[in-house]
């Protein structure tokens, strides 16, 4: 889990590769450069001789693992069913928090579990999904030196718990959630769109943003003259 | 002044002045914001009681570019974040989206990558000492400054023709091999900059106007630092020994012995010491790394069509800022379903309320410069 200095080599080229374009020049010389094949091949050492289908290289092993480790069991034993789901992605390990609880799981990472590094809050939207937005957290500990990510799911209309009272850091990441996805975070002190001019209308992450009738229209608005999109 | 919310902000409009106070606005045309950052003061006499940052004049919107993109196609507008630092940039998304695929780049695409990438690191902490020392009024610095991050300019620009948007990494590795006088080139910029950096520090270090401008100016505590989240040279300024280069090493840094400078008050001047240090560092690492370029491909096989299986990951490289964090989701296309960027400067910023009170105006220059911003990458 987190994220690792020891991932594994992808199981990519075994078939028959070319051993390495061309053989470790004797160790005496400093750093031979490989003066990609002696001039015949062109400087684009990419592609291999044979036109490979597309298919992608990664094995299916990249993706979802349902992760169940002594922090996951100290998280459910403090909360029960509020930890939703716990799974690894690519190796870094994922926890989905029930929304409500969003801000006691926040204050248990930092003072309990030493999370106390939030190194990044945002969101991500899925407008077909019942509950759109993703919350996420990605958290850091320097006595561990892992790193764990917290989501939770929140309707559009749904109120967030802010964690700034946890995390200070969070007063201006959550201003950008609000600003770019119109999440409203519960409790924040001063929640104002942050990027954007306030009479910005809409929300540009969501997935539904017409950036052109919003263009469109603020033009129109400010500039007093038709767009020229 | 018809909109009231918008001359005076909140912090003030919920507030009486007192009969002393006034609000100054500064920028977001002023030379020492560096960039277009307007500050808004609240002053007592000449002391600041509180301010408010207002940003997003370089907001370009690039999270939302990124979702219409393909993987590769995306990878120049990083460059256009923090356009002192683009090698860096470059940097972590090629790494994140790597991870992302599974793939790896091969050994001397790594070593290759993390010279250039460190040659950023001093050519970005020159640029931030030249124009740091002007705002608090040092002229000198920056000629010298400039002098030498133009050198490596020169290198990024035989390495891949371009100077500051390099756009030097490729997802999976180099589209350029290493041009034939690359380590002779870095060789002869790293011999003499040890003395080079001696000289800043002569110039600088102990002159009486700049410690007088600096020290106890804008301290943050260790613990103010962690739970604004800063990171890179503002973090470690202030106690805390923590780098990523070290802490998850990525690219080829685990092959190199470097050390990770501190400071001890978390003040402007500590900030400083820890930069030029860095920047000692960095050559050191530039110079293990020339000494021994491992042979071999430079990309690693992956699909000229890039569908990361479905699934997210964040990463994060020690950008010379501070840490600059991909999330990236994919949901199987050839396009990122959402790409966040976490940037050091928008992080760093945040703190910049707390390290100002109390303080004089002319300090605001000071704490601004010394937080190393760049605002295309505050904006996004």
């Amino acid at each position: 889990m987190a994220n690792d200095p020891d991932e594994k080599q992808p199981p990519a080229p075994p078939p028959g590769e070319k051993p390495a374009a061309k053989p470790p020049a004797a160790s005496g010389e400093a750093a031979p450069k490989p003066p990609a094949a002696a001039g015949a091949a062109p400087p684009k050492p990419v592609a291999p001789a044979a036109p490979r289908p597309p298919a992608a290289p990664p094995a299916p092993k990249e993706g979802p693992v349902a992760l169940d480790n002594d922090l996951v069991r100290r998280y459910k034993a403090k909360f029960g069913d509020a930890i939703r789901e716990a799974w690894t992605d690519r190796k870094q390990a994922i926890l989905v928090v029930a929304l409500e609880r969003l801000g006691d799981v926040a204050l248990y990472s930092r003072d309990d579990e030493k999370f106390d590094w939030l190194s990044d809050l945002t969101a991500v939207d899925w407008p077909k999904r019942d509950k759109r937005f993703d919350i996420v957290l990605n958290l850091y500990s320097f006595e561990k030196n892992e790193r764990l990510r917290i989501k939770a799911h929140a309707a559009a209309d749904e109120r967030v718990p802010s964690v700034q009272g946890v995390w200070t850091t969070a007063n201006w990441l959550e201003r950008e959630a609000y600003d770019m996805f119109g999440i409203i975070f519960e409790g924040h002190p001063d929640l104002r769109r942050i990027l954007l001019p306030e009479e910005w209308q809409g929300f540009p992450l969501r997935k539904d943003y017409d950036i052109l009738t919003q263009d469109t229209a603020w033009v129109r608005e400010n500039l007093g003259v038709e767009s020229g999109q | 002044m018809a909109d009231k919310r918008n001359a005076y902000g909140t912090d003030v409009e919920t507030t009486v002045l007192g009969a002393d106070e006034i609000i100054l606005n500064m920028g977001p045309q002023h030379p020492s914001t560096h960039g277009v950052l307007r500050v808004k003061l609240r002053l007592d006499g000449e002391r600041v009681i509180s301010s408010e940052c207002i940003i997003g004049y370089l907001h370009r919107g690039v999270e939302k570019i990124a979702e219409h993109r393909s993987y590769q196609q995306f990878a120049p507008y990083v460059d256009r974040m923090d356009y002192l630092a683009a090698v860096s940039n470059g940097l972590g998304y090629c790494e994140a989206v790597e991870k992302l695929l599974g793939a790896e780049a091969p050994p001397r695409a790594r070593v290759i990558r993390t010279i250039l990438t460190e040659l950023q690191r001093i050519a970005s902490h020159l640029f931030w000492l030249g124009t740091h020392a002007l705002d608090i009024g040092a002229l000198t610095p920056l000629f010298y400054c400039l002098r030498e991050r133009e050198e490596i300019l020169k290198i990024f620009e035989k390495y891949c023709g371009a100077r500051l948007t390099t756009h030097a990494f490729r997802i999976g590795g180099l589209q350029y091999e290493a041009y034939d006088e690359l380590e002779k080139d870095v060789e002869r910029f790293c011999n003499p900059f040890d003395k080079r950096v001696d000289e800043y520090e002569a110039l600088l270090t102990e002159n009486r106007i700049w410690t007088g401008r600096t020290k106890n100016v804008g301290i943050l505590t260790a613990k103010e630092a962690v739970d604004h989240a800063a990171s890179g040279p503002v973090l470690r300024a202030s106690g805390v020994k923590w780098d990523i280069r070290k802490a998850m090493p990525y690219a080829a840094y685990d092959q190199y012995k470097f050390e990770i400078p501190t400071g001890k008050n978390g003040d402007t001047f500590d900030r400083y010491m820890v930069r030029l240090e860095e920047m000692r560092q960095s050559r050191l690492i530039c110079l293990q790394a020339i000494a021994n370029i491992p042979a071999g491909p430079i990309m690693a096989r992956i699909g000229k069509v890039l569908k990361p299986p479905p699934g997210e990951v964040y990463h994060a490289i020690e950008a010379p800022k501070g840490e600059l964090g991909y999330y990236i989701v994919s949901d199987g296309t050839t396009q990122p379903y959402r790409v966040r960027i976490r940037p050091p400067s928008f992080v760093n910023l945040e703190a910049f309320d707390k390290m100002i009170r109390g303080h004089l105006v002319a300090d605001v220059v000071a704490i601004i410069g010394t937080l190393d911003i760049v605002l295309g990458e505050v904006d996004r």
